[in-house]
């Protein structure tokens, strides 16, 4: 069929079943604008392109599917580069598509020309350029297929203008096959014997479970093999969710803002099992003191990961679904029933007298308190994402996450900004469930205007700005290792967000105690508009407890 | 202690390939003693061989990391021991005074190099061996008119039926 390669790149993702672009045109990209206007994709409009790098990021957390973006040449992808790399720290897969100047002028420090395939190689999984326009089926078919299976990630279609406006004669590829691209990575059957028999002999087994369980929805099986081993799960920040946080063996995360639990009981365990995470330095502490009496499993779908932090006892290279699975058949083969042991009586207690200590700091509204009281308003099915700050700990620490994939915050590249667009992103995929965002009042402000977005295309999302005046979790570390020196982290009072939010056409909420708060959750999630909840909170409050940077898990501030 | 690891790597051969393991090198730490890159065995690929300085647990990762660039199609660590290393110099050196002229082409007999370019004043040598070889040529030759060196870096392949090669 012969066709303009703007009409090849529609009618490629068309076949890629996208349901959404997120976007803004420019010059570069203007001739694939002009064919979207006749294709049933939706286009939204962002008023920032960092913006629609993360929604269609948060796009992709919540749903499974792939997000994409797409903006125009130059700034316009540059600006899709912050949104990208936080995409590829914690393996979201996206595809951005960006227009670029035509071949003639690459090179030649064209209007609105900046070397993407350059700018995006270190923070993309791959990345590509085609100049032919027949080439554009067939790259748009790897994209996808890069971008979704194995180690997920975004992939960046860099296309210059002239072949989008170019015709040829066009095949649209069924499939492809990347050279040089494993994703077939399966448990080795001894290995996995191997691993059952370590932990079955283990008196102390606990399990560190990454963003990777839930990128490959291994979540039940995860349970199963936990609850077979008695084994307490500590999850990373990544994988929040990965297992129910009101499970009787959840401990909560680990690592610098992570749990008492989680941060002693790695201390103890004689067996770690790490599934799909990759030891980051958040998660560890400080690596040589990291689970120093533990033997160390470690299952991850990425070879580069294995020794990559951490060295291991035992590295198995899989889908973390397939190799929990593998490995709860192989244990329930061999494993007489554990009922109760000293381990599993230990972190039973432990958990009981933390539950009896209540907080009971006299302030009403403290963001534990907010936060605690969010869980109980909200679904569990709601999807909260978070921005980036104290906000974002807090969150961690105290909302309770109960299903894989209602949890979405930028983990890796721990981007400010992120948690707006992406509950924006997350909404338009599973339209029937409620979207909170937790914010700072900083991160809010890195991109606000997603408010236009979220208000014309109608998206209605809960943004709950935790409001300290304050770039929170800088001042909790000049507050706590620089002496009290506050440098450049006090934001005032402005915006007026009740105003900001009404300005915008949204709702704007301020509220000042734990009931007020309460009703206003519940009022948003019936309203048809976007709400900003306003919450003033104690610029003074600190996200305890902590590990400071470097120091091991056991050196726990709070 | 650093040790020297060599690295055989089939990638493809299209433009960006050598950024991309280049910014990969880079960005993950490790410090490119050199890299020798042409046409393998199939046209549409080409053959890095890497020379790269680390500690022996960098090795692996750094196999890995390699594999994992989709560009990359095959990487393995050579056993220095069981691999044919080469690499190629040429050498212009200052040869106006008769006396030196004759020792360079003493000197060249006995490295088995080759005279591969003379004038009146200088001369061009070529030399193939190991890294070792042509640095001892060298520093035999810096005292007298050193001139100009090129080097393209170790190339290698393993000894024997084994390698590093994928099939069509």
């Amino acid at each position: 069929m012969r066709m303009s390669g703007a009409k090849a790149l529609v009618e490629s993702l068309e076949k890629e079943r996208v349901e959404v672009i997120f976007g803004l045109p420019g010059g570069a990209i203007m001739p694939v604008y002009d064919v979207l206007l006749d294709s049933k994709v939706r286009h939204i409009l962002v008023r920032h392109e960092q913006s629609a790098a993360h929604m269609a990021d948060g796009y992709a957390r919540a749903s499974r599917k792939t997000g994409v973006c797409m903006a125009t040449s130059g700034p316009g992808a540059t600006n899709l580069i912050t949104g990208i790399a936080t995409a590829h720290l914690d393996s979201s897969p996206i595809v951005a598509i960006t227009g670029q100047v035509s071949t003639s002028q690459i090179g030649l420090d064209a209007f609105q020309e900046a070397d993407m395939i350059g700018i995006a190689s270190p923070v993309t999984k791959y990345s590509f350029q085609p100049r032919r326009v027949e080439d554009i089926p067939v790259t748009v078919k790897k994209a996808f297929h890069i971008a979704s299976t194995g180690r997920p990630g975004p992939v960046l279609i860099d296309l210059p203008k002239d072949i989008q406006m170019d015709s040829a004669e066009v095949e649209f590829p069924m499939k492809v096959e990347v050279r040089g691209y494993r994703t077939d990575y399966k448990p080795d059957p001894e290995k996995i014997g191997l691993a059952a028999e370590i932990l079955a002999n283990s008196e102390r087994p606990l399990i560190l479970a990454g963003g990777g369980v839930i990128l490959s929805d291994a979540s039940e099986e995860l349970q199963k093999v936990a609850e077979t081993i008695l084994a307490p799960v500590a999850t990373s920040l990544m994988g929040k969710g990965s297992i129910p946080e009101d499970h009787p063996l959840s401990i909560g995360i680990i690592g610098m803002h992570g749990s008492k639990e989680a941060n002693r009981l790695i201390y103890e365990a004689d067996t770690l099992l790490a599934v799909g995470c990759r030891f980051s330095d958040r998660t560890t502490g400080k690596l040589d003191e990291f689970c120093p009496a533990s033997k160390v499993i470690h299952i991850d779908i990425d070879p580069a990961e294995i020794g990559k932090n951490r060295c291991v006892d035992l590295a198995i290279i899989s889908d973390a679904k397939m190799a929990l699975e593998a490995l709860y058949r192989a244990l329930t083969k061999t494993l007489t029933e554990k009922k109760d042991t000293a381990w599993s009586r230990k972190l039973k207690e432990m958990k009981e007298t933390n539950n009896v200590k209540t907080e009971n700091s006299g302030r009403d509204l403290t963001p534990p308190k907010i936060l605690k009281e969010l869980r109980r308003v909200l679904p569990p099915e709601a999807i909260v994402t978070t921005e980036v700050g104290q906000n974002q700990m807090w969150a961690s620490l105290y909302f309770k996450v109960l299903k894989p994939r209602t949890f979405i915050t930028s983990g890796g590249f721990g981007c400010m900004g992120y948690g707006f667009p992406a509950s924006i992103g997350a909404k338009t995929a599973i339209p029937n469930v409620p979207v909170v965002d937790v914010a700072g009042d900083g991160s809010f402000m890195m991109t606000e205007n997603s408010l236009a977005t979220s208000v014309t295309e109608n998206i209605p999302v809960t943004v709950i700005i935790l409001n300290n005046r304050m770039l929170g979790m800088v001042a909790q570390w000049q507050r706590l290792f620089y002496n009290r020196r506050y440098s450049a982290v006090s934001l005032g009072d402005v915006p007026d967000f009740q105003k900001l939010a009404e300005a915008y056409g949204a709702e704007g909420l301020r509220i000042g105690s734990v009931e007020e708060f309460s009703r206003a959750v519940k009022e948003s999630l019936k309203s048809e508009v976007t709400t900003v909840i306003d919450v003033p909170i104690d610029p003074e409050e600190n996200v305890l407890p902590m590990v400071p940077a470097g120091y091991s898990l056991k050196d726990v501030i709070g | 202690m650093p040790k020297t690891f060599i690295i055989s790597a089939l990638v493809e051969h299209k433009p960006g390939v050598l950024y991309k393991v280049s910014n990969m090198f880079w960005r993950r730490g490790f410090n490119i003693e050199s890299v020798a890159i042409g046409t393998a065995e199939q046209e549409d690929l080409a053959r890095m061989t890497i020379t790269i300085k680390g500690e022996e647990k960098d090795a692996e990762q750094l196999v890995s990391q390699l594999e994992k660039l989709i560009d990359v199609l095959k990487a393995a660590r050579l056993d220095p021991q069981k691999a044919v290393i080469r690499e190629l110099a040429l050498i212009k050196l200052n040869a106006s005074d008769p006396k030196i002229r004759s020792d360079i082409f003493h000197y060249v007999e006995v490295f088995r190099g080759r005279i591969v370019d003379v004038s009146p004043t200088s001369a061009i040598v070529e030399i193939v061996g190991s890294k070792d070889k042509i640095d001892a040529f060298i520093n035999l030759t810096r005292d007298f008119g050193l001139m100009e060196v090129a080097r393209t870096g170790e190339t290698a392949l393993i000894r024997g039926p084994e390698s590093v090669r994928i099939d069509v």
